[in-house]
């Protein structure tokens, strides 16, 4: 009995994990997904680039997220592996093809922020600079630096590790603070939720906010050089 | 060709040693002689030692060369075709840029030099281990003695080490060396704990991720990873690596069979050839001269027998060299 059990219910796993497997492989048209991203427009904005509410929730940007990222987050919150109150209605009305298709939209929509990937030293007295490129790694922290996983600047690798640097403070704050508290649980091996919880309030804020604004950060040193060469 | 013939008379002495030494094999537990690690093992106990923080560095050129030895041991692929021949940083294996107790921190190495060393057999200075490193780990070719990378790392670790004692083995030194397991490591099981826990990082070859010029995650097999000579090739010291510091975030969360298995299972695959495959005549000869330890060197593995090749990677000197 207990064996037939265990039997079948290994063959669900199974059976779910490639369904869901399938599903992420189809082939998302961007024209298509257009068509069907029209219930995400009021939230992610036309551009794709949602909006920071300091005094609400947050929408990520999209627009040029890896379109297998996209599509996981999706699946998740159809499934209930990723919970959000706002987003689980829009997600149950999109169908795999469809899920597919606005992922493929969305990551067609612009470019991420393409930052310098050459190796540059954190600076000591900054903080925020230094949990981000050296981690912190206090007996009780344990923390890799974020840009260990997540790539130089925070850009993101490949399909798993999203890019930080360009998106909203909000967001990224109520992340961290979802991941730390159970509430965000859709990370393989738990790599996030594990860190999360060993970050502070201090360090989460000042993470989020890095992130969101070092596009602009970098941004900077360049502008009096572009000056100096005007006309 | 004095060096091509006074080589292989050492390795000869090596192996007579070796062979006239039972104490020393029964010295590891009669498991293996330790043979590329022959200093003693970190005491056990709370590590105290703390490194100083790079806020408080100098602004003088002491400082100034503290930060290049930290550039360096972070980005040592700025060594790249100079130094370096494969894809690997200091701080792949070194966590917190070598700060980190217990992943082979710099604090606890830099006051055990100079030390005896199997490996070798001679007094190595921490230059010469350095060097090592550079052979071995990064598949590459020393910086010469006074050179200034070489000088820089020195200085790097001179200056982490403030307050530490000298010629004393601290709790933290190197990795935690993990009890036998209960079953002998297994590389089939280790595939499934390395496509659960690993290759989200690594990649389903080994392969490691790159984003633009940089190394994100490092390759851990193949002509970019550390060599046949390297000591993360042996199964043991990979092991203890992995249980102390793998998983990135999730210290000691494999278990000691998991550790065991997986590391059998990354270093069942093939790397660039033990440079020192160059000073003998065979794969045989190096395998029973360098090779009496934990390893897959000369074994026959999925009907292939490693590291019988002359592919040294991206390292242009070849097999005669």
């Amino acid at each position: 009995m207990t064996i037939i059990r265990i039997a079948s219910g290994v063959g669900l796993v199974l059976g779910l994990a490639s369904v869901q497997a399938s599903a992420q492989a189809l082939e998302g048209d961007a024209e298509r997904g257009q068509q069907a991203a029209g219930v995400c427009v009021a939230c992610h904005q036309a551009d794709g680039m949602g909006m920071d509410n300091p005094n609400g929730e947050s929408w990520p940007r999209l627009a040029g997220l890896p379109a297998a990222y996209i599509a996981k987050q999706l699946h998740d919150i159809k499934a209930g592996r990723r919970e959000s109150a706002t987003m689980m209605p829009f997600a149950n009305m999109l169908d795999d093809q469809q899920i597919a298709d606005v992922s493929a939209y969305y990551a067609e929509m612009a470019p991420w922020p393409a930052l310098p990937t050459a190796y540059q030293p954190a600076d000591p007295e900054d903080a925020a600079e230094w949990l981000a490129n050296r981690g912190d790694w206090a007996e009780d922290a344990m923390i890799p630096a974020c840009n260990q996983c997540h790539g130089p600047n925070g850009q993101g690798v490949g399909a798993v590790f999203p890019p930080l640097a360009g998106q909203h403070a909000g967001y990224l704050q109520a992340q961290l603070e979802a991941w730390r508290d159970g509430a965000r649980h859709n990370d393989p091996n738990r790599l996030m939720a594990g860190i999360a919880e060993r970050l502070d309030e201090a360090q989460i804020t000042m993470i989020a906010d890095y992130y969101a604004t070092l596009p602009a950060t970098l941004a900077v040193p360049d502008a009096p050089s572009s000056e100096e060469d005007a006309p | 060709m004095s060096l091509r013939t006074s080589q292989p008379l050492k390795a000869a002495a090596l192996v007579a040693t070796l062979a006239l030494s039972p104490a020393a094999l029964a010295q590891d537990e009669g498991v293996e002689r330790d043979y590329q690690i022959p200093l003693p093992q970190a005491p056990e106990g709370e590590v105290t030692f703390t490194p100083p923080h790079e806020r408080d560095l100098p602004d003088n050129q002491y400082g100034d060369m503290v930060r290049k030895g930290r550039d360096l041991f972070v980005d040592t692929q700025a060594l790249r075709g100079e130094y370096v021949f494969n894809d690997q940083n200091c701080a792949n294996c070194h966590l917190d840029a070598g700060r980190l107790a217990n992943s082979a921190p710099m604090w606890a190495s830099f006051g055990v030099y100079p030390a005896y060393r199997g490996k070798n057999d001679k007094v190595n200075t921490l230059a010469e281990r350095i060097q090592g490193c550079f052979t071995y780990s990064m598949n590459g070719t020393p910086p010469p003695t006074g050179s200034e990378p070489l000088v820089a790392m020195q200085t790097y670790l001179h200056w982490m080490s403030t307050g530490a004692p000298i010629n004393e083995s601290l709790p933290g030194r190197g990795y935690p060396k993990l009890e036998e397991a209960e079953q002998a490591p297994d590389r089939a099981r280790g595939a499934e704990v390395y496509a659960a826990q690993c290759a989200v990082c690594h990649g389903d070859e080994g392969q490691g991720q790159r984003v633009g010029e940089r190394q994100v995650f490092p390759p851990l097999w193949g002509d970019g990873a550390y060599n046949w000579g390297a000591g993360m090739h042996r199964v043991n010291t990979a092991a203890n690596f992995i249980k102390a510091n793998m998983p990135l975030g999730k210290p000691y969360s494999l278990t000691d069979q998991q550790a065991w298995d997986v590391a059998a299972f990354i270093n069942g695959h093939e790397r660039p050839q033990d440079p020192r495959r160059r000073t003998l005549e065979t794969l045989e000869e190096t395998d029973a001269t360098f090779h009496n330890h934990h390893g897959y060197y000369g074994d026959e593995i999925d009907g292939r027998r490693l590291g019988d090749h002359a592919d040294f990677g991206e390292n242009p000197r070849p097999l005669d060299g």
